[in-house]
């Protein structure tokens, strides 16, 4: 545009309201006043960045001028919050008036091991309050680790009557009610996944709660429901949803269920297979269904799961579909090598593969000799103890290494692993961008060589150039973090556990990785002056998680002094109400425009206690403990937002 | 900063914690904490009994109680445990939250004490911390790192599909084609002794030992009759009375039923589960009974080693 050369410069600090000129466009209507050049600037800019959808393209517009800010502003239709406390929701529907698709992250993930207390915070209400009001229009809705009540998903049914996607990942708080209330009002849902989620069995029958005409369903998934589902009903809902694509069924569906779905939903790709066991154990002669030839009637399907109680001689069924599938979650199917033999050897378009450490090193070489096109690969134990052989092992991760070149994404659970085999991985796969590693055994070194896992992991950081997401494990020393921070120079997230010797491993990573945004840690030694050596990093960051270290709640609240701009979340487990004790337990610091928030819980009074009083007797007794489920509803502590001074 | 780990890095020291342990939680627990009933220490806390949530808590005086009450019973019992679970395992899998109370106390003499037996470097960890099996430690709560969700795998289904469920509707308006229209099918030979003509049988349509057994019986009866009735002089009436092959399976009848596994070995059929029987069976025999001594004694499941080939 040629108004391009006169204007103004843009660069910032520039105020686009000064100097509006009049420019006469062509000849004819000499009383045209044309729009200033700001204003064609504006409107030229809202219909350009109407394209642009990368999120960290639009922030980085946005930072332009002015100008730039008001129109990316105003055409923004997808929003990311990555931590709902590090901005209230009326400043974000303030700024961004347009949104149709939010997506909100609450709780930090180390709340997924239970190191947070359920009523911790991450509330979806206040939210829901603000877009109830300015986003009325908003069609998809995706939260995760968040607070939801069956209230929430009420007034969202209500306030966004073309909501036509809503994902709940890993939420809490809400039940078959609030499902119930979904299904009737959402008339325009077309997705409804709930993923990890805990979700209370109000008894409802929420399946029976859809429209009885044709829907618009495109994806449904429910198999974290842990609630009986009238079957009847969603086999008529199916066979009226012909957009559906993606069934994913929880384990109270039986095999024999499934089929009866399988034959009026040919056409899905993604199925999540239930329980994958008939309801008893059919005695031979009687009829059974022919599971084979439903599943070859699926010839879309690319992505199975589910099989969560599967009896392993159903798995044959699955042959027809292995050619076509490249996703394939075996991680609750607890089954052998030899079982998975003959099922992984014909998927060789597999990209994605979940699976138990029952199938062994020996089923792994299956895998690593059949799917050439792997990329992600997740292997999680079938017991979780610390002491154990394990079926797994270097042997295993060896070979996936040698022949899944094309790795990216691995999360590897075992009892014993050695150096050797994760540098061989870093060298034959150097595609790697995701590395989580768990070594159950807490500060386990190399089993062979009896040496830290330092040089694995080194290896992993120097070789895996693209490597954005890391997680240790195993004997480390401050050795393991000085590789970190010299070669993770794209490393975004990293999770620690029981590591490090001093305050410099924490040191080197703080000041040596410049793209650090998600650090969490547990139980390691790292006080006070490691932690005041992230203080220029801070603010870019996502979040940083201490528990079980050596920081002090002096130290805190230096960081808070100096960083007015973070909230610094300590807790402590103290007795008294206002404990002098140093004592930090755990440090949630994260960078907030609204300061520290006013839903922290307080000190309650624990009714759990009496429960655990009784298992502690019951342990005497000799009843064994896995037999008690302890669910603390409210349990006391001490959540100290600290606030930051005023500037002295 | 002094060196920083659990005790149970797996240097010698390790089989001493216990022991260790109990002097140091005996030393803080007179330092802080005297008379306080038994009761009163559990009550207060809230915890995996004797396990610690973080490594601070374990100086903790309350938690000694615990420790002394969750670990003794197995170190007691013999002193170089090895990976044998403890309790605690289970613990590992409940996912309640760790609420531990304790007193403000220092880890600094933990630590201190801690010092002589952990090298900050590491370097000197010997391979003799491979050596020795790691005792258990005192679990810590969401550790290792998995959900909820996924804990439980080994216990086996627990099937929920034998609710009440509303919805439960007998399948019988299905493909009459049975299960074997999965490829998959095991034949393996059979061979009866006194029969020169092999059979193959499909493991595969079976589910049961019980179902083998009768199908044995069926496939070489006739068979089994028409070779005694040939090997007579065949004076008698050539309608032989086919005698009902049975007991194959407790050694109660004329035959029993072997096989050969993978590994080459001559096993009893019956004594593992059906479908690893299945999967490592490579070949089956009728023998008779009496030439199994260990049958005409009266029954010892086991691999016999009986010279000849099958």
């Amino acid at each position: 545009m040629s108004e391009d050369e006169e204007l103004p410069d843009l660069g910032g600090g520039a105020t686009p309201n000064s100097n509006s000129t009049v420019v006469s466009i062509g000849g004819g209507d000499q009383n045209y006043v044309s729009p200033g050049p700001d204003q064609v600037l504006e409107n030229v800019l809202e219909n350009v960045l109407c394209f642009l959808t990368s999120r960290r393209d639009r922030n980085a517009a946005s930072l332009v001028c002015k100008s730039w800010y008001r129109a990316e502003a105003l055409t923004r239709s997808e929003l990311f919050i990555g931590n709902c406390y590090s901005v209230s929701p009326r400043r974000v529907t303030n700024r961004f008036r347009l949104i149709k698709a939010i997506a909100i992250k609450g709780k930090p993930r180390f709340s997924d091991f239970s190191l947070l207390p359920p009523d911790w915070g991450a509330h979806f209400a206040p939210w829901l309050r603000a877009m109830a009001i300015s986003y009325r229009a908003l069609e998809k809705l995706y939260l995760k680790r968040m607070c939801v009540r069956d209230e929430d998903l009420a007034i969202a049914a209500h306030s966004f009557p073309i909501l036509k996607e809503l994902v709940l990942v890993c939420c809490e708080g809400f039940g078959t009610d609030g499902l119930a209330i979904v299904a009737r009002e959402c008339r325009q849902i077309r997705v409804l996944e709930l993923m990890d989620s805990v979700i209370r069995d109000n008894e409802v029958d929420w399946i029976s709660c859809f429209p009885e005409d044709v829907t618009c369903l495109e994806s449904l998934i429910f198999d974290c429901v842990e609630a009986p589902i009238n079957f009847e009903v969603l086999e008529r809902l199916v066979a009226r949803s012909p957009s559906l694509k993606k069934l994913m069924l929880n384990s109270y569906i039986s095999i024999t269920q499934l089929y009866r779905l399988m034959i009026r939903a040919p056409q899905l790709t993604h199925l999540g297979t239930g329980s994958f066991s008939p309801l008893e154990i059919v005695a031979q002669g009687e009829h059974e269904p022919d599971y084979f030839s439903a599943f070859a009637a699926c010839k879309s399907l690319i992505c199975l799961s589910g099989f969560k109680e599967i009896i392993p001689e159903y798995l044959s069924a699955i042959y027809p579909v292995c050619g076509n599938l490249t996703s394939l979650n075996l991680s609750y199917a607890n089954i052998s090598a030899e079982q998975l033999k003959p099922v992984i050897r014909q998927c060789h378009k597999l990209q994605t593969f979940w699976a138990l450490d029952s199938v062994s090193d020996e089923g792994l070489q299956a895998v690593s000799a059949a799917c050439k096109d792997l990329r992600e690969l997740r292997v999680f134990p079938v017991e979780a103890l610390e002491d154990a052989e394990g079926p797994v092992s270097e042997v295993g991760l060896l070979a996936i290494s040698e022949g899944c070149r094309k790795l990216q994404s691995i999360l590897y659970f075992c009892h014993r692993m050695t150096n050797a085999a994760v540098v061989a991985m870093s060298k034959n796969c150097p595609d790697l961008v995701v590395f989580r590693l768990c070594i159950m055994g807490r500060h386990m070194p190399d089993h062979v060589t009896g040496e830290p896992m330092d040089e694995g992991f080194g290896a992993i950081v120097k070789n895996c150039k693209k490597l954005t997401r890391l997680a240790v494990s195993g004997l480390l020393t401050d050795r393991v973090f000085n590789y970190i921070g010299q070669y993770g120079k794209l490393l975004r997230t990293l999770s620690v556990a029981f590591a490090g010797n001093t305050d410099l491993g924490l040191k080197y990573l703080l000041e040596g990785c410049p793209k650090l945004q998600k650090l969490e840690i547990r139980d390691s030694p790292f006080g006070d002056s490691a932690l005041f050596a992230g203080l220029h990093h801070y603010y870019n960051m996502r979040f940083l998680w201490l528990s079980a270290c050596k920081v002090t709640r002096q130290g805190c609240k230096e960081v808070a002094r100096q960083l007015p701009g973070l909230v610094v979340e300590v807790i402590a487990w103290n007795e008294e109400e206002n404990g002098t004790s140093e004592d930090v337990d755990t440090l949630y610091l994260y960078r907030s425009l609204d300061g520290p928030r006013a839903d922290a819980p307080r000190l309650m009074v624990r009714p759990s206690l009496i429960m655990l009083g009784k298992a502690l007797f019951n342990y005497r007794a000799g009843f064994p403990l896995a037999a008690l489920k302890i669910s603390p509803s409210s349990c006391g502590f001490h959540a100290l937002a600290v606030e930051p001074s005023p500037a002295a | 900063m002094e060196g920083y780990s659990r005790k149970d890095v797996g240097c010698p020291q390790l089989l001493d914690l216990i022991p260790k342990e109990k002097e140091w939680l005996v030393k803080s627990a007179e330092e802080t904490n005297h008379g306080l009933s038994e009761e009163k220490k559990l009550e207060l806390r809230l915890g995996p009994p004797g396990g610690d949530w973080t490594f601070k808590q374990i100086n903790g005086p309350k938690n000694e109680s615990l420790l002394s009450f969750g670990f003794f019973p197995n170190t007691t019992a013999g002193a170089t445990t090895t990976s044998a679970p403890t309790p605690w395992q289970h613990q590992a899998k409940a996912s309640f939250f760790p609420l531990m109370e304790k007193k403000s106390c220092r880890t600094v003499e933990l630590q201190g004490a801690e010092k002589k037996a952990f090298s900050p470097a590491n370097k000197a960890v010997p391979n003799s911390s491979n050596a020795q099996k790691r005792t258990a430690p005192a679990p810590v709560v969401g550790w290792p790192p998995i959900r909820s969700f996924r804990k439980n795998l080994a216990n086996g289904n627990s099937s929920k599909l034998s609710s009440e469920s509303q919805s439960v509707v007998p399948d019988k308006d299905f493909s009459k084609k049975p299960i074997e229209n999965c490829p998959k099918s095991r034949f393996v030979k059979i061979n009866m002794d006194g029969v020169p003509i092999g059979r193959k049988v499909d493991l595969k349509a079976f589910n049961s030992y019980e179902k083998l057994s009768s199908a044995v019986d069926e496939l070489f009866r006739g068979l089994l009759a028409a070779q005694s009735d040939s090997s007579t002089n065949g004076i008698e009436n050539e309608l032989e009375e086919e005698k009902v092959i049975s007991g194959l399976l407790n050694g109660s009848g004329e035959y029993t039923l072997v096989y050969e596994d993978n590994e080459g070995d001559r096993m009893l059929v019956g004594d593992v589960p059906w479908d690893m029987f299945v999967s490592t069976v490579k070949r089956l025999r009728v023998l008779k009974s009496s030439e199994l001594p260990m049958l005409s004694c009266g029954s010892k499941p086991g691999k016999l080693s009986l010279d000849g080939s099958i």
